[in-house]
C-alpha cells in the first residue's frame, strides 16, 4: 500500500518537476530536507531522484552518507569532504565552493529510516553501476524494502550482471520478488517450488506474510474466502475470545463488567439503598448482582447480556481464521514449502544449540581448568582464582593501551598474563597457603580475603568502569553455515585455547617430570619427599601453573565479555561447580563437568527462552541433585588416589 | 590477675561504649550539608562513582560563586555499597546525625524505593538523576531522570514512525525498571496496533553475558517477513557482552535496529563500536550535543577530573539541572526549609545542556527533549532526533490502573489522585 | 559485696556439693551454664548495653544518640545471633556451611510478607472507604495485590502469599519454610556423607540458586525489587520510629541473650560433647555408635531456624529485604565473622560479628578520615575493603582463635599441650580450659 503511494507520487512529481535542477529542488525544501521525517520525506527523495539532473544520485548518496551540510550563514546546501581547515565543499551545481571551518557548516543526519528511502531511491542509479560495492549496496536495499516495482528493474539489470556472486544473488532477489507480487499465480508457485528447503532467513520472510491470518466472525457464507481453518468456541477458540470478536465487531452487546457495574451501582444510591439492597450490604457480588437485577428491572440501567445470550450469539456465528492471500494454489504451495524448511530449520537449531553449549562449556573449562589444578589436584580452595582470572584480563586491557595492533597486543599479552598471574599464584601460595595445607576451611577464608581485596585493588587502580579489551579484525564477525547454524570466531577460539589446553595439562602431567612429582607429591608428601622430590617446590609450581592458566583464561574470556573487577566474581561458583560435578582430581572430569553444566544450561534456556534467570537457578538445582547421587562427581577417582 | 581482669572489663566496656556516647560532631553551623548517596564500591559503583564525582564538582563550583544565602556548602559523601538496605540506613543517618538540607543520590528503582520511606517519614529531600519506570510520585523526591514518556515511548514512536518496524523484541534485565518499561511498551505497541504475537520479551539476570543463543533468537524474529527491531533496556555491563555478540553475529542497524535505554556514552567506553555504528540510544542528553553550556560543562568536567577522556552522560545533566534548580530555590525561598524549597521548586527553570530549558512540574518530573542517537565508531552518539521539551508523565496513559492517576504537588498536593473518583489515593508512596 | 567473677567457680564447686543432693534438674542446669563463665559477662554487657542505649536514645532518654545508630545496634544484634548460630554449626561441629544467610533471609521474607500485606492492606481499606460503595473482600484482595505487585509491574496476587495476611500463621511459616529446607537440604548432603569443603561449596550452590530464583521478577516475592518499607509495622503507624527502634533493639537484645543462654546449655552438654567429637574426628564418632548423621541434621537445622529468627527481627529494622542479601558472599562474610572473633566459643562469635560489622558500617560511612600520605590519599571508602580482605588472611594465619583468643592471653590460658596429632579443624575450641578455670 504504502509502496503503491510513493509510486504514484514518484510518478505525479516526476512529471510535474522534470525540468528542475537539484538546487531548485533542495532550496524549495529546505526545511524537510534539514529535519527530514520518512513520513513526509517521500516526494522530496522521488522529486530529486526523478529530476535528471546527474548531481541527483550524488546529492542523494553524500545526503545519505551524512556528508551533506548547511551553511548556518545563508542555508545554502553542500556536499561536505573532511578537509584540513574543516570541509570542503562542493554546490549543488557540482561546482567546488571552497572550505569552510566545521563551526560555519550544519551536517545534517538523516535517520535510517530516511536513509532506506533514499537507498531505494538510488537503486535506479546503482543497479547497473560499473562499481560492484555499490550494486551490491542496491540488492541489499530491495531486499531491505521489497516492492513490487523493484521488479523490473532487477529483472533487467540481470542480464547484465557480469559478477556471477552478484549474478546469482540477483537472480534469487529476483525470484523472492516474484514469490510476491508478480500478478501470475503459476509464476509465483513455480518461485515458491524452485527454493525447496532453503533455510535462508529471506525466503521465510517472503513465504510467511503469505501465510498471515486474521481471525474472522461470520454468520453467512464463507465461500469466497481463503480460510485456513475453521475454529470452534469452547474448543480451539476461547468462549469469552469469541464473544469479544463480535463485540468488537459490533454483532453483539458488550458484558457488564464489575467495573461498570459498581459504577452504575454508585450513581444510583437513592436513601442509603440501591434498588432495594442496602449500600452497607454491598460489600458482595451477589448483593451488588441482585441490586444491578432491581435497577434493571426498573428500567434504570440498560440490560446487560446474559450467560444465555452469549451462548446464543457464539451459535449463531461461525469462526475462521482466513488467508490475507486471496490465491488459494499460492498458499498451499507456501504451507507446503514452509513445512519442508521448518523441519530443516528444527534440524540446523538443534546443531546451533549444540554449538552453543559447547561454546558454553569451552568458556567454563577455561575458567575451571586452572581451578581443576589447584583445587582438583592439591586439594586447595582458592577463593581468589576468580581474581586471578580479572588479573588476566585486566593484563590484555593494559598491554592493548601500549602495544599497537590488536593481534600483537594479544601476542604479548597471552604470555605476560600467564607471567603475572603465575607470579601472584606463587606468591600467595608461599605466604599464605603454604601454612594452611592442614586446614583446608580456613584456606577458603583466607583466599577470600585475598579476593575481596584483590577485587577492590583493582577497583581503585583502574576504576569501576568496564575497559574495551578488544580482540583482533580477524576474529571478528561469525562463521556462518546458513541463517540459522551460526557460531563466532571468538567463540571458536576460545573452544580451541579449551582443548589446547587440555592437550597441555595431558602431556604435563603424563609426561613430564614435572607431572610425574606433581602426582607424586599430591597422593603422597611424605613418600614424594624421601624420593628426593621436594614437595615444597612442586606444590608452589604446581599452584603457580593452576593460577597461569587462569590469566590465560582471563584474557580469552574478556576477549568477549565485559572487562570490570567482578568479571572473575562471575565465573568462581560455577568454575567450582564444574570441578566439583565433574569429579575432583581429573581433568577429564573437569572436561566433563563443564559440558554438563553448559549443555545443560543451553537446554534449559531452550526450554524455557523467556528467562535466563530461572535456566541458572533450575541447573544449579539439578547440580545439588546430582551430587547427593554421585558425591564424587561424574568422574570419581578411585582407589588410593581418591585420598580420605 | 583479678585486677588485670577487671581493668580489660572496663576498658572492654569503655571501648564498646565509647562510640555509642560520642556523636560525630562535624562543621560549624555555617555551612549548608547536602547529603550525596552514591554507592562507592559493590555492583552499582560503576555508574554511581561518575555521579559522586559530580556533585562534588557542581558544590565546589557553587562555593566558588559564594555557595548558597551566604553560606558555604558542604558535601557528606557516603557510601551505601550497593546494599539496598544500607541506601535506607545511610539516608536516615544523613538526615538525622548529619542534618543534610538535601540529598542527591540513588540509582535503581530498588534503592530509591528503599530510602523513601525513609524520607517520607523524616521529610527529607531527594534528587534522583536517572531514568526511571514512573508509577510514582512521591512529595519528598524530586525526579530529575526521565519517565517512560521522555525516553521509551518518543523511542517506540521512532522505530513505528521512521523506521517503520513491525514487530518488536524488549529484551530487559530481570528486575523492575525493564518490566514495568516493557509492560508499558507492550500495551502501547498493542494500542499503535501491533500484534501481541509480534512482540517478543526476554529478561536475563543482571550481568549476564552468554548472549548468543538471545541474539540468534532475536535474528531468527525477521523469520515471518516482518521488519524486526530491539527496544533493550538492559542494564550495566552485561550489555558489553550483548553488544560484542551482536556485532559477531553480524547484525547490522539497517536491518536490526537495537534501541537502547541505558546505555550511553560511559557504558561504550568500554567497547569498540565500530561493528556498532547506527544503533541506537535513546536519551534526553548526548555529550555530542552542539551547543555552548553543553561545551562548557564538559570543559569544566575535564578539568575537575584533570582527564580529557572521561565522557558526560544524561544522569550527570539531570543533577547538573537538579542542583542548579535546588540552589535557585532556596535562593528563592530564602531557607533552606524542605517545605518552603519543594514548593519553590516547582515551576523552576533552567537551560539544560542541549539547547532548550528544563521546567520543574507540579509532579515533582521534569520537561525533558528526548534526543536520539545513533552509535558513531568513536563512541560519541549522532543526535538524529530532537523533540521539544516533553512534560514528565508520573502515572502512564497506557495502563488501565495507572492511567486514572495523576500526581500534583501544588494544587492538589497529593501525588496519586485518582481522577476519576476524585480522591487521593495515597500521600506516601507504595515502596 | 562479692564481685560477680568470683562467685562463678564459688557457684561451680558449690554445685558439686548440692548435685549429690538431688535437688533436681535447675541445678544441673546452672551447675553446665556455669562452667562457661562466659555467659555471665556476656549477659551482663547485653544488660548494660540496653540500659546505656534507652538512657542515649531519643525516644526514652537523653536522645545523645541517632535513631539510625539504634537501628544499626538492634541490627547488629541481630547478626550476632546468626553469628552464634554459625558458631555452633561450624565452631562446634565443624560443618562451615555457606548458607545460612540463605535461612536468615528467608526468615526475613517470611516476615516481611505480613507486614507488606498488612500494612498495605491498611492503606487500600482506607483509600477504599472513601467511595460510595463499599468494597467487596475480593476487591480489597485485588487492591492490595495490586498495590504490591503494581511497583514490578504485575497485579496478581501469588499463591506463597496466601498466609500473609495473618501474622500468627506467617511466624510459623518463618520458623517453618527455613527449618524445612534445611532439613531436606541437610538431609540430603549428610546422607550421601558430603563434608568439608564439598559440603561447603554444595551449601554455596544452594544460596546462589536461591538467590537467583528470588532475582527473577516472577519470583512472586518481587524480585531484585524484594520487600520494602518493613520499618512500618502495620498497625503501629502511631508509633513513631524512634520508639520503635527501641522496641526492636530489646526484642534483639532479648533473643541474643535466650540463644546464647540456650546455646550454651546445650553445647556444655554430653550432646555438645558429642559435636566436638564429630567435628574433631566424625568417623571415630560414628565407629562408637553414635548417629552421626542425625546430630549433624539436627544441628543444622536447629541453627537454620536460628538464623531464620534472627533475620525475621533484622529485616524490620532494615527496612528492606531483597536478593542480595542472600548472595553467597553474605554466608561467607557470617564465617569470617566467627572467625574473627574465634570459632568454638559462643562470645568469640558474638564479638567477631559485633566488631567487624560495626566497623564495616563506621568505615563506609564516609567517617573515618583520610589519611593523606603526601604523594596519595588513603581514602577508607576506597580501602577499607581491602584492609578487611587482608586482615581476613592475618586473622587466619596469625590468630587462628580470632579475637577470642587475645582474651585467652589476657586471662592467662593457654592451648594444652598435648602430644600427638593437632587439635583438629578448629584449634579455637577451649572449653576444656573454661571448665577448668
Amino acid at each position: 500500500m504504502r509502496a503503491l503511494f510513493l509510486a504514484v507520487l514518484l510518478a505525479c512529481f516526476g512529471l510535474q518537476t522534470h525540468a528542475d535542477t537539484v538546487a531548485q529542488i533542495a532550496n524549495a525544501h529546505a526545511a524537510d530536507l534539514a529535519k527530514p521525517s520518512r513520513q513526509t520525506i517521500g516526494p522530496v527523495i522521488a522529486d530529486l531522484a526523478a529530476s535528471g539532473d546527474p548531481m541527483a544520485a550524488k546529492l542523494l548518496e553524500a545526503w545519505g552518507n551524512k556528508a551533506l551540510g548547511q551553511r548556518k550563514s545563508d542555508k545554502a546546501f553542500f556536499v561536505l569532504a573532511p578537509d584540513a581547515a574543516g570541509y570542503a565543499l562542493t554546490d549543488l551545481t557540482g561546482a567546488d565552493a571552497g572550505t569552510a571551518p566545521k563551526a560555519e557548516i550544519t551536517e545534517l543526519k538523516p535517520n535510517a529510516g530516511v536513509r532506506g528511502l533514499i537507498a531505494s531511491a538510488l537503486v535506479q542509479f546503482t543497479l547497473s553501476d560499473p562499481d560492484p560495492q555499490r550494486r551490491a549496496q542496491a540488492l541489499d536495499s530491495i531486499a531491505q524494502d521489497p516492492k513490487a516495482e523493484s521488479l523490473a528493474p532487477l529483472r533487467a539489470s540481470v542480464q547484465t550482471e557480469t559478477d556471477p556472486q552478484l549474478k546469482a544473488q540477483k537472480q534469487r532477489l529476483e525470484r523472492l520478488l516474484i514469490l510476491r507480487f508478480d500478478p501470475d499465480p503459476a509464476a509465483r508457485v513455480a518461485a515458491i517450488a524452485s527454493f525447496g528447503a532453503d533455510l535462508g532467513l529471506d525466503l521465510r520472510g517472503a513465504l510467511n506474510p503469505l501465510l498471515a491470518t486474521t481471525l474472522v466472525a461470520s454468520a453467512g457464507d464463507a465461500s469466497q474466502l481463503n480460510i485456513a481453518r475453521t475454529l470452534h468456541p469452547g474448543h480451539d477458540l476461547a468462549a469469552a475470545d469469541a464473544y469479544d470478536l463480535l463485540v468488537t465487531a459490533g454483532a453483539a452487546p458488550a458484558r457488564l463488567t464489575h467495573e461498570a457495574q459498581k459504577k452504575a451501582l454508585a450513581a444510583h444510591i437513592v436513601d442509603g439503598k440501591v434498588g432495594t439492597v442496602p449500600v452497607a450490604d454491598l460489600t458482595d457480588q451477589s448483593a451488588r448482582d441482585r441490586a444491578y437485577t432491581d435497577l434493571e428491572a426498573a428500567g434504570t440501567v440498560p440490560t446487560a447480556a446474559t450467560d444465555d445470550e452469549v451462548a446464543a450469539a457464539i451459535a449463531a456465528h461461525q469462526f475462521y481464521e482466513v488467508y490475507a492471500e486471496p490465491n488459494r494454489s499460492v498458499t498451499t504451495a507456501a504451507q507446503a514449502a514452509l513445512a519442508k524448511i521448518s523441519l530443516a530449520v528444527g534440524a540446523m537449531q538443534v546443531a546451533d544449540l549444540t554449538l552453543d553449549g559447547l561454546s558454553l562449556a569451552a568458556i567454563y573449562f577455561l575458567a575451571a581448568i586452572g581451578l581443576a589444578i589447584t583445587f582438583g589436584v592439591m586439594g586447595v580452595i582458592n577463593m581468589a582464582h576468580g581474581e586471578f582470572i580479572t588479573m588476566g584480563a585486566y593484563t590484555g586491557y593494559v598491554v592493548q593501551q601500549i602495544v599497537p595492533g590488536y593481534t600483537a597486543s594479544l601476542v604479548v599479552a597471552f604470555p605476560l598474563a600467564f607471567a603475572l598471574t603465575f607470579a601472584a599464584g606463587v606468591a600467595l601460595e608461599r605466604l599464605v597457603i603454604r601454612h594452611l595445607y592442614k586446614r583446608p576451611l580456613e584456606t577458603l577464608l583466607a583466599t577470600f580475603g585475598i579476593s575481596i581485596a584483590l577485587q577492590q585493588l583493582f577497583k581503585n587502580i583502574f576504576g569501576t568502569q568496564a575497559r574495551p579489551l578488544t580482540s583482533p579484525p580477524w576474529l571478528d564477525g561469525a562463521l556462518t553455515f546458513n541463517d540459522v547454524l551460526s557460531i563466532s570466531y571468538i567463540r571458536i577460539a576460545i573452544f580451541a585455547l579449551a582443548l589446547m589446553f587440555l592437550a597441555f595439562f595431558l602431556y604435563l602431567m603424563k609426561r613430564t617430570r614435572l607431572g610425574l612429582e606433581v602426582r607424586a607429591v599430591t597422593q603422597n608428601p611424605a613418600m614424594a619427599a624421601s624420593m628426593g622430590i621436594n614437595p615444597d617446590r612442586i606444590n608452589m609450581l604446581t599452584f603457580g601453573l593452576g593460577s597461569g592458566i587462569a590469566g590465560i583464561a582471563g584474557v580469552a574470556i574478556g576477549l568477549f565479555a565485559k572487562v570490570t573487577s567482578e568479571l572473575g566474581t562471575d565465573y568462581i561458583v560455577q568454575s567450582f561447580m564444574t570441578v566439583v560435578v565433574g569429579g575432583v582430581g581429573n581433568i577429564w572430569g573437569a572436561l566433563a563437568g563443564a559440558t554438563m553444566i553448559g549443555g545443560l544450561q543451553k537446554a534449559i534456556e531452550w526450554l524455557n527462552p523467556s528467562n535466563t534467570l530461572a535456566a541458572q537457578t533450575y541447573m544449579i538445582l539439578f547440580i545439588i541433585l546430582f551430587i547427593q547421587f554421585r558425591p564424587r562427581g561424574i568422574i570419581a577417582l578411585k582407589g588410593r588416589a581418591a585420598g580420605d | 590477675m583479678k585486677l588485670s581482669r577487671r581493668m580489660l572489663l572496663a576498658t572492654g566496656v569503655a571501648a564498646f561504649a565509647a562510640p555509642l556516647l560520642t556523636r560525630p560532631v562535624f562543621a560549624s553551623e555555617d555551612t549548608i550539608k547536602i547529603g550525596v548517596l552514591h554507592s562507592l564500591s559493590g555492583t552499582m559503583a560503576i555508574s554511581e562513582t561518575t555521579l559522586k564525582d559530580t556533585m562534588l564538582m557542581l558544590i565546589d563550583a557553587q562555593n566558588a560563586k559564594g555557595g548558597v544565602l551566604g553560606k558555604k556548602l558542604e558535601a557528606v559523601v557516603v557510601d551505601p555499597a550497593s546494599d539496598w538496605p544500607l541506601f535506607a540506613e545511610k539516608a536516615r543517618e544523613l538526615l538525622t546525625v548529619d542534618k543534610v538540607a538535601v540529598m542527591f543520590g540513588c540509582w535503581t528503582s530498588v534503592s530509591r524505593k528503599s530510602v523513601l520511606p525513609v524520607i517520607e517519614e523524616l521529610n527529607g529531600l531527594l534528587f534522583y538523576p536517572v531514568q526511571y519506570e514512573g508509577e510514582e510520585s512521591s512529595k519528598n523526591v524530586f525526579y530529575t531522570g526521565a519517565a517512560p514518556n521522555q525516553q521509551a515511548i518518543p523511542a517506540t514512536d521512532y522505530y513505528l514512525n521512521e523506521l517503520g518496524i513491525q514487530k518488536f523484541a524488549l529484551l530487559g534485565t530481570d528486575y523492575v525498571y525493564p518490566r514495568t518499561t516493557n509492560n508499558i511498551l507492550e500495551a502501547y505497541l498493542i494500542s499503535k496496533g501491533i500484534a501481541k504475537e509480534d512482540i517478543f520479551v526476554n529478561y536475563t539476570p543482571f550481568g549476564h553475558s552468554d548472549w548468543s543463543k538471545i541474539v540468534s533468537d532475536v535474528v531468527a524474529l525477521g523469520a515471518d517477513g516482518k521488519k524486526v527491531g530491539v527496544l533493550s533496556t538492559i542494564n550495566g555491563d552485561a550489555n558489553i557482552g550483548f553488544y560484542k555478540e551482536l556485532a559477531a553475529a553480524g547484525v547490522k542497524a539497517d536491518t536490526l535496529p537495537v534501541c537502547a535505554f541505558s546505555v550511553g556514552e560511559e557504558e561504550l567506553s568500554g567497547l569498540d563500536t565500530s561493528n556498532l555504528v547506527g544503533h541506537l540510544a535513546a536519551w534526553n542528553y548526548f555529550e555530542s550535543a552542539d551547543v555552548p553550556e553543553n561545551k562548557a560543562w564538559i570543559d569544566q568536567w575535564h578539568a575537575y577530573t584533570k582527564n580529557d577522556k572521561r565522557t558526560t552522560n544524561d544522569p550527570m545533566e539531570a543533577h547538573y539541572i537538579g542542583f542548579n534548580m535546588w540552589v535557585n530555590a532556596v535562593t528563592a525561598a530564602g531557607t533552606v526549609d524542605v517545605d518552603a524549597v519543594s514548593d519553590a521548586m516547582i515551576g523552576q527553570k533552567f537551560p539544560n545542556l542541549t539547547g532548550t530549558v528544563a521546567e520543574m512540574l507540579p509532579n515533582h518530573h521534569l520537561t525533558k527533549p528526548v534526543l536520539i542517537g545513533e552509535i558513531r565508531a568513536d563512541g560519541q552518539f549522532d543526535i538524529i532526533s530532537q523533540t521539544e521539551p516533553v512534560p514528565g508523565d508520573a502515572w502512564t496513559d497506557y495502563l488501565p490502573e495507572s492511567a486514572v492517576l495523576e500526581s500534583d504537588w501544588k494544587d492538589l498536593k497529593c501525588g496519586m489522585y485518582n481522577k476519576e473518583t476524585k480522591t487521593c489515593v495515597q500521600l506516601t508512596s507504595n515502596y | 559485696m562479692t564481685h560477680p567473677f568470683d562467685q562463678i567457680p564459688a557457684r561451680s564447686s558449690g554445685s558439686k556439693h548440692s548435685g549429690g543432693a538431688g535437688s533436681g534438674p535447675r541445678i544441673l542446669a546452672t551447675r553446665r551454664l556455669s562452667r562457661l563463665p562466659s555467659t555471665f559477662w556476656v549477659l551482663a554487657v547485653l544488660v548494660i548495653l540496653s540500659v546505656a542505649v534507652t538512657l542515649l536514645s531519643p525516644a526514652f532518654g537523653l536522645g545523645e544518640m541517632s535513631t539510625s545508630f539504634v537501628k544499626t545496634l538492634g541490627k547488629t544484634l541481630c547478626l550476632c545471633l546468626a553469628a552464634l548460630a554459625m558458631d555452633i554449626v561450624w565452631g562446634y561441629t565443624g560443618i562451615l556451611s555457606l548458607g545460612h544467610m540463605a535461612f536468615f533471609a528467608l526468615g526475613g521474607y517470611m516476615i516481611g510478607q505480613w507486614l507488606m500485606y498488612a500494612r498495605t492492606e491498611e492503606i487500600v481499606v482506607q483509600a477504599l472507604s472513601s467511595a460510595p460503595i463499599p468494597a467487596t473482600a475480593t476487591e480489597v484482595a485485588q487492591g492490595v495485590a495490586t498495590q504490591i505487585f503494581g511497583v514490578v509491574g504485575g497485579s496478581d496476587m501469588p499463591w506463597i502469599w496466601g498466609f500473609a495476611y495473618s501474622l500468627p500463621l506467617q511466624l510459623a511459616l518463618v520458623v517453618a519454610v527455613p527449618g524445612l529446607l534445611a532439613l531436606v537440604f541437610g538431609w540430603l548432603a549428610f546422607r550421601s556423607r558430603v563434608t568439608g569443603v564439598y559440603l561447603s561449596i554444595l551449601t554455596q550452590a544452594m544460596t546462589l540458586a536461591l538467590s537467583l530464583y528470588l532475582f527473577q521478577n516472577d519470583s512472586g516475592l518481587r524480585g531484585n525489587n524484594g520487600l520494602s518499607g518493613l520499618q512500618n509495622v502495620p498497625g503501629l503507624g502511631a508509633v513513631t520510629q524512634d520508639v520503635l527502634s527501641i522496641w526492636f533493639f530489646w526484642a534483639s537484645a532479648l533473643a541474643l541473650a535466650l540463644a546464647y543462654l540456650g546455646l550454651t546449655w546445650i553445647i556444655s552438654g554430653k550432646f555438645g560433647s558429642v559435636l566436638r567429637a564429630i567435628r574433631d574426628d566424625e568417623a571415630r564418632v560414628r565407629f562408637l555408635g553414635y548417629p552421626v548423621e542425625v546430630y549433624k541434621l539436627f544441628v543444622f537445622t536447629l541453627t537454620a531456624v536460628i538464623c531464620a529468627l534472627a533475620g525475621a527481627l533484622y529485616y524490620p529494622q532494615a527496612g528492606i529485604i531483597n536478593p542480595a542479601e542472600l548472595a553467597p558472599i553474605a554466608s561467607i562474610y557470617l564465617a569470617v565473622w566467627v572467625a574473627i572473633g574465634g570459632r568454638g566459643r559462643l562470645y568469640g562469635a558474638v564479638i567477631g560479628a559485633a566488631f567487624v560489622s560495626l566497623l564495616s558500617s563506621w568505615f563506609t560511612g564516609g567517617r573515618a578520615p583520610a589519611v593523606p600520605l603526601g604523594f596519595y590519599t588513603i581514602d577508607w571508602v576506597d580501602w577499607w575493603q581491602v584492609l578487611l580482605g587482608l586482615s581476613f588472611v592475618a586473622v587466619t594465619l596469625l590468630a587462628p582463635k580470632g579475637i577470642g583468643g587475645l582474651f585467652d592471653r589476657a586471662l592467662g590460658l593457654h592451648t594444652p599441650n598435648r602430644k600427638g596429632a593437632p587439635l583438629g579443624p578448629a584449634e579455637g575450641a577451649l572449653q576444656e580450659q573454661e571448665a577448668v578455670e
